[in-house]
């Protein structure tokens, strides 16, 4: 068995080292006139051009290539010369140039006098498949491994060829993984049903879609009414490998929508959390709430503008900074409209509903009516890829993350701060805290400072996720409330868990019911359990909380 | 004075003033704007009502129309459909405005249909619709189905050899009819059903993972997949942001779009949008000689030199000419006279060839498909080689394919070639 696959291996070595002088020395051609051709070709001849530039194995096709993928070759329109340029950032007026051939610099040229090469997809996707090939012999394992699974999305003859090349002198594992992938998936097409049998073995336990369908393909019947592949050993071996893969995709599939159910939740927490302490723990029903979290977001687009060229720094100052303006308007709000109100809570609700009114017309007036793009810092976009079946997209680890160390925080000023045992204080007796000295009016002030606060931090982890315009609060006020209502009022461990449930329950709903109806059955729920439990998951227990009830 | 004492000056100062106003406006022809100034769709009207004002000052500029000066009559429907229908009786009634330029939704187009019939009015319709309709009183410069959802979903079938399909939506008709018309088509070219995914999402829908984690999915199966994409307003912005996330590039899964154009790109990072598609009649981007002065002009006009055209404004350009050079072969502003002169009438489109009326009251357009660059604008990968009709009813409804508009010889909307019979103004 290993005998075989050593001897196809020396074959195929020795068929790559008869041909490689050929590579090496392509019908002779004027590369310089190939190049100039790119200027008015179709995107069928671009790709044609590029295949034969490719084949070179000049040092300069790599650059020229990456550059025509990047979006970086030119055409100077005074000579109609083609260079590469090092940058074509839009703030630049005039732009590097690099000579294709020498790789040497070439003066600079206006923006005005250069016209780019264009590409389609189709083009940059070819484009992308030949750099690959080039960069199997980087000396970055980093970049060796994106090749291969670059080559891996569509396996040819000459890309397979550099795999085996490759395999034997790869010192790294991962990259040696991958490339084991490519040619199990090339042995599957192997005139020996033994090679076939062992092929499956070493792919059986390979997560990825790719495998998947190319074993699924063996059991597929052809057009004469025979099976794809002939022999019945190897069809039940790719039976039972595709059985198993597709219980492991399902299973990780399972994992991905509770992955899916905890980030919507951390969202819901995020958002309730600030409510939970100024309607949890004041009782106020702030119907601005929302407001202030779209203030939040205004907040890290504010300081985007102000800093555009340190995105992730203007998003890590945009907390505190959005936790100030919130928090500071909140106390205004408290200090001005809402102790006037306290005891009356229908009254709280229209005044507080005028001010979301008010604070989105402000928004309007001083931004526009129009949304607000807010960029994403690079490092949170993307995946973390945990194996072929699985993926977690960044973003969504951070919001995680960011809500418990959020909650984290709230939980220590509550419990461990004099302002939290003050707010405490004043929420399970009024008089009997101020009798004890405890400015109540200052703590009612700092509360709902706080409460607003939260609300403000939650705007900034929103605005990475939702656009940025003056109806976003609105989109949210309702799911806070929700929260609140079915994790218990007034304890914030109720807010945390009926989020994350609500989050969770509503994705796994999702696939099956639609986006829609999964919100009304999870709204339908939550009327029923209120009905049922009318104090939450976690009901305030104790004398304080009989007697406020 | 008492307060009530100033409120009737100041009213008779205003009728004074008005009654003022009408005699002056004795030898000017009104055009009517009935685009949202405020509310949800006001972002993408204003410019239409902008784009109305430029031509109205520019045909001015030129002498005005039959020797009398155009006079603008600007109306705020507020992004509200009811008040749609109350501004257009307004209009036609009260205002007597010679023509209407106005709507974006195809709701608010259905509520002002019936009072552009009652008060025989004439209304140009600037943007890319469901299609299913054809009325006496409207003219449809924006595209039917067949030109653009059809076109470009040729282009993915043939150029990028798509075989699965995800028909992503927002609630409501346009999508749903759209949808519903590509998913016979695919059908009729033997694209299995089990091939095909359709979805739809509410207004503003914000969070797209479980929705594109499915697409992955259903993307995976080893068959070049495509999303065709009909969402509709700010919920393309998450949506885009959430295919970049999952790393599901142009390349891999192309989403083509109907209703993203340079407007919707102008105020978004482009960055993850970059290679998807879009398919219009115009692009910005395009070179020819009458979209360079366009674009000098437009920038002229709104004093800012960033503002982007698109092709719901372009649709207004046609649609204004059309106007124009109708009333001057009728000589007349008069509605019915209009309508005569207008079918079979050719002018300038802004992409090099030319726009004509046909008597089912749509265009001739040429379609273009355009991939996203990271500036915003379009690269046209594929057009049309020739202008293609607009077709009011479908060819691959059922219900529809029978049916015909024609405003010349049959003299109705949805004259139906089985039974040769019309069944008047009403649709179904």
């Amino acid at each position: 068995m290993l005998g075989t696959k050593l001897q196809v291996g020396w074959l195929l070595l020795v068929v790559i080292l008869r041909a490689a002088p050929a590579l090496a020395q392509p019908p002779d051609e004027d590369v310089g006139a190939a190049l100039s051709q790119l200027r008015e070709a179709s995107f069928v001849d671009k790709e044609r051009i590029v295949e034969r530039l490719s084949a070179r194995g000049d040092p300069w096709v790599r650059p020229v290539l990456a550059a025509f993928l990047e979006d970086r070759l030119f055409v100077r329109q005074s000579d109609q010369h083609v260079f590469i340029v090092t940058s074509a950032d839009e703030s630049l007026a005039s732009l590097q140039l690099i000579d294709p051939r020498s790789l040497a610099g070439a003066g600079s040229a206006s923006r005005d006098d250069l016209t780019k090469i264009g590409t389609n997809n189709r083009l940059r996707k070819r484009l992308r498949a030949l750099v690959a090939r080039f960069d199997l012999a980087s000396p970055s394992a980093a970049v060796r491994l994106a090749a291969v699974e670059e080559i891996l999305r569509s396996l040819e003859a000459e890309s397979l060829s550099l795999l085996r090349a490759r395999s034997s002198v790869e010192p790294d594992a991962g990259v040696r993984e991958q490339i084991e992938i490519g040619l199990g998936l090339a042995a599957l097409d192997s005139g020996d049903s033994r090679a076939r049998l062992d092929a499956i073995a070493a792919l059986a336990h390979r997560l990825t879609p790719q495998v998947r369908n190319r074993l699924a393909g063996l059991l597929e019947r052809t057009a004469d009414g025979g099976f794809a592949e002939p022999d019945e050993q190897v069809r039940q071996a790719a039976l039972r490998a595709v059985r198993a893969i597709d219980r492991w995709r399902s299973f990780y599939g399972l994992v991905e929508t509770l992955f899916f159910g905890l980030s919507v939740g951390s969202v819901l927490v995020l958002v309730a959390s600030g409510l939970a302490i100024s309607f949890g723990v004041m009782g106020v029903i702030n119907m601005a709430h929302g407001e202030l979290m779209m203030l939040g977001a205004y907040t890290t687009y504010v300081m985007q503008l102000a800093m555009p060229n340190h995105i992730a720094a203007s998003i890590l100052l945009a907390i505190p900074a959005a936790f100030f303006v919130a928090g500071l308007i909140g106390v205004i709000l408290e200090r001005t409209i809402i102790r006037f109100l306290y005891g009356r809570p229908l009254e709280t609700l229209l005044a507080t509903f005028g001010v979301s009114l008010v604070l989105q017309q402000l928004v309007r007036s001083v931004f526009s009516a129009n949304n607000r793009s807010v960029e994403t810092p690079p490092w949170m976009s993307g995946t973390l890829q945990i194996n072929g079946a699985l993926s977690l997209t960044v973003n969504r680890l951070c919001i995680i993350l960011f809500t418990l160390v959020v909650f984290a925080i709230l939980l220590m000023v509550l419990k461990r701060t004099r302002l939290g045992l003050d707010i405490r204080a004043v929420a399970q007796n009024r008089s009997m805290a101020q009798a004890m000295g405890i400015r109540t009016n200052r703590v009612d002030a700092m509360t709902f400072g706080l409460g607003s606060g939260i609300a403000g931090i939650a705007g900034v982890a929103l605005s990475q996720f939702t656009n940025v315009g003056p109806n976003l609060g609105q989109s949210y006020i309702i799911d806070s409330f929700m929260v609140v209502v079915f994790g218990g009022v007034g304890n914030l461990w109720g807010t945390l868990v009926g989020g994350l449930s609500m989050g969770v329950v509503g994705q796994l709903l999702e696939p099956y019911a639609g986006a829609v109806l999964a919100k009304i059955f999870v709204l339908v729920a939550l009327i029923v359990f209120v009905q049922r439990w009318p104090r939450g998951l976690f009901p305030q227990t104790g004398r304080a909380a009989e007697s406020q009830a | 004075m008492s307060s009530a004492q100033r409120f009737f000056t100041v009213c008779s100062f205003a009728a004074v003033l008005s009654v003022a106003g009408a005699s002056l406006a004795q030898d000017t022809i009104k055009v009517g704007v009935l685009h949202s100034l405020s509310g949800t769709m006001a972002i993408s009207e204003t410019t239409l009502k902008d784009t109305i004002l430029m031509l109205v000052d520019q045909q001015n500029k030129k002498g005005g129309l039959l020797g009398k000066k155009l006079e603008a009559v600007v109306v705020d429907p507020a992004s509200n459909w009811p008040l749609f229908a109350e501004k257009a009786a307004q209009l036609l009634e009260k205002d007597k405005v010679a023509v209407v330029f106005g709507c974006w939704t195809s709701v608010s187009r259905k509520s002002v249909l019936p009072v552009f019939e009652k008060d025989n009015g004439l209304l140009f319709y600037p943007v890319q619709y469901e299609g299913e309709e054809s009325s006496k009183n409207v003219i449809y410069t924006g595209a039917a189905p067949n030109q653009q959802a059809i076109p470009a979903v040729d282009y993915l079938m043939k150029d990028v050899a798509v075989k699965r399909w995800v028909l992503e939506g927002t609630d409501y008709v346009y999508p749903r009819t759209t949808n519903k018309i590509l998913e016979a088509y695919l059908k009729a070219k033997g694209v299995k059903a089990e091939d095909i995914s359709i979805n739809y999402t509410p207004f503003g829908h914000s969070d797209w993972q479980a929705r594109v984690a499915a697409i992955k999915k259903f993307g995976s199966a080893g068959k070049k997949t495509a999303v065709v994409s009909t969402i509709n307003g700010d919920a393309n912005v998450p949506f885009y942001k959430e295919l970049g996330n999952q790393r599901i590039s142009a390349e891999d899964i192309p989403v083509v779009a109907f209703s993203v154009g340079e407007e919707e790109l102008s105020g978004l990072d482009t960055k993850p949008l970059v290679g998807h598609l879009a398919a219009w009649n115009y692009f910005m981007s395009n070179s020819a000689p009458a979209n360079k002065a366009f674009i000098d002009q437009w920038h002229a006009f709104i004093k800012k030199p960033k503002r982007t055209t698109n092709d719901p404004m372009e649709a207004h350009y046609i649609g204004f000419n059309l106007w124009v050079k109708a009333v001057e072969k009728a000589r007349s502003t008069d509605v019915e006279k209009v309508l005569a002169a207008l079918p079979g009438l050719e002018v300038p489109n802004l992409t090099g060839g030319t726009a004509k009326l046909l008597p089912n009251h749509h265009l001739t357009k040429p379609v273009y498909i355009g991939e996203v660059r990271a500036d915003g604008q379009f690269d046209v990968v594929w057009k049309t080689s020739a202008t293609v009709p607009g077709d009011a009813w479908s060819d691959y409804l059922p219900g529809s394919k029978d049916i015909e508009a024609d405003w010349v010889t049959l003299k109705c909307g949805n004259y139906n070639t089985k039974t040769k019979t019309c069944s008047g103004q009403s649709y179904k």
